[in-house]
């Protein structure tokens, strides 16, 4: 046993850089709380090392070099990029786990074919998460970047396979391990229909998420993702590998659609780690 | 492949202190290693965010740039707004406008919907 912990949570830069600009500091507070208890039960898992699987936004990489999955091997990470003060988190350096990383990259390539890096340098859509989940920095992360910015894309059948790739490598450690998904639902982001976020679809998502309903999962087309979800939909291949690699059914912890300015419906969810 | 010279240059920018440095310090040189069009030149040197939202900048890496010049949240999704009722639709990429120009969350002192055409 060494995956001791699965969920996943929201990661849009305004949920600490808009933070100030929330009209119903209820709501927020309520969600930072479903953030903090995700700290706690990481915290509670025994976890020495924390895997986020994130969506790439041209951090790492560009259209001249583009990998479908990547995973950070490296010693340490840095960000965020962003200016600190927009994205309200202080540019830092974040502790890498490069042996446990280099083992299970090797795992997962007899399955997927996985680049990697030993030069991470991190965004909102991995700051914003460890901001929350280990705020001093000095838990260690293996970050592994999911392409959903720049068609074409990896199969949702291939993320599915790189999410139990990823568990089959966790597995094989005598390591404990903890892993989170951050990806939006349906969103618009950076665009001027930031804030638009199509509740319904993110609940019917959510729902074959927790429930694990593979077929339907590995259903969703792209274009429709688009028509409905927006661009930003792109990155449920975050939370479908994370769901694959959980393998039991999740508890949606937290859910809501009234924090438009955080620009995403914002989610916070745990999955049972099945053995 | 023009659009891609562009915003190879501002995911650079975007990443790499040095690149800022060399930019801030002369923008000719630094714009001079990307084959750009016109257009595109005076967008990247004026930092004219409406108009590389609608030339088609990806959506990332245009709110990371606008990070970098540090533009106020608002303002951004206003100049992003300004640059289609200048220019037009966005003409390439994934990050067109759907809303119609509708806002979608409350500016400080403004109501939702004021903006809406």
């Amino acid at each position: 046993m060494s995956l001791v912990y699965a969920g996943i949570l929201s990661h849009a830069p305004g949920i600490t850089g808009r933070a100030h600009l929330a009209p119903d500091k209820t709501i927020r507070d309520e969600f930072y709380a479903y953030l903090t208890k995700q700290r706690k039960d990481i915290e509670s898992s025994g976890a020495e090392s924390l895997i986020v699987i994130a969506a790439e936004h041209f951090a790492n990489f560009f259209m001249d070099n583009m990998p479908a999955y990547c995973m950070g091997v490296g010693e340490k990470h840095t960000g965020p990029i962003e200016d600190s003060e927009w994205l309200q988190i202080e540019k830092t350096t974040i502790p890498g786990a490069p042996e446990l990383a280099m083992r299970l990259a090797k795992s997962v390539m007899l399955s997927v074919d996985l680049a990697y890096s030993e030069e991470w340098q991190c965004d909102h859509g991995i700051m914003v998460p460890l901001s929350f989940l280990t705020p001093n920095y000095d838990l260690p992360v293996i970050p592994c970047n999911i392409n959903c910015q720049g068609p074409p894309l990896t199969p949702l059948a291939r993320v599915w396979q790189f999410g139990e790739a990823l568990r089959r490598a966790c597995d094989e450690q005598s390591e404990k391990i903890a892993l989170v998904g951050t990806g939006g639902i349906s969103h618009w982001p950076a665009t001027p229909d930031s804030g638009k976020i199509n509740e319904a679809w993110d609940r019917n998502f959510l729902d074959q998420l927790m429930n694990q309903e593979k077929t339907k999962l590995l259903s969703y087309i792209d274009e429709e993702v688009y028509q409905e979800a927006g661009q930003g939909g792109f990155e449920i291949r975050t939370l479908i590998a994370t769901a694959a690699a959980a393998g039991g059914k999740g508890a949606l912890q937290f859910y809501s659609a009234e924090l438009p300015i955080f620009a995403v419906g914002c989610t916070v969810a745990r999955f049972d780690v099945e053995q | 492949m023009s659009l891609y010279q562009v915003q190879k240059f501002l995911y650079n920018l975007n990443r790499d202190q040095h690149v800022q440095e060399a930019f801030s310090k002369n923008k000719n040189d630094t714009l001079s290693n990307y084959d750009l069009i016109q257009e595109e030149y005076e967008a990247l040197h004026s930092g004219d965010i409406g108009l590389l939202y609608v030339l088609g900048v990806n959506g990332q890496i245009l709110m990371h740039y606008a990070a970098y010049l540090q533009i106020e949240w608002f303002d951004y999704l206003q100049l992003m707004r300004d640059g289609i009722e200048e220019h037009g639709p966005v003409r390439k990429g994934i990050y067109a406008m759907t809303g119609g120009g509708k806002q979608f969350n409350k500016a400080p002192g403004a109501d939702v919907g004021k903006g809406e055409k």
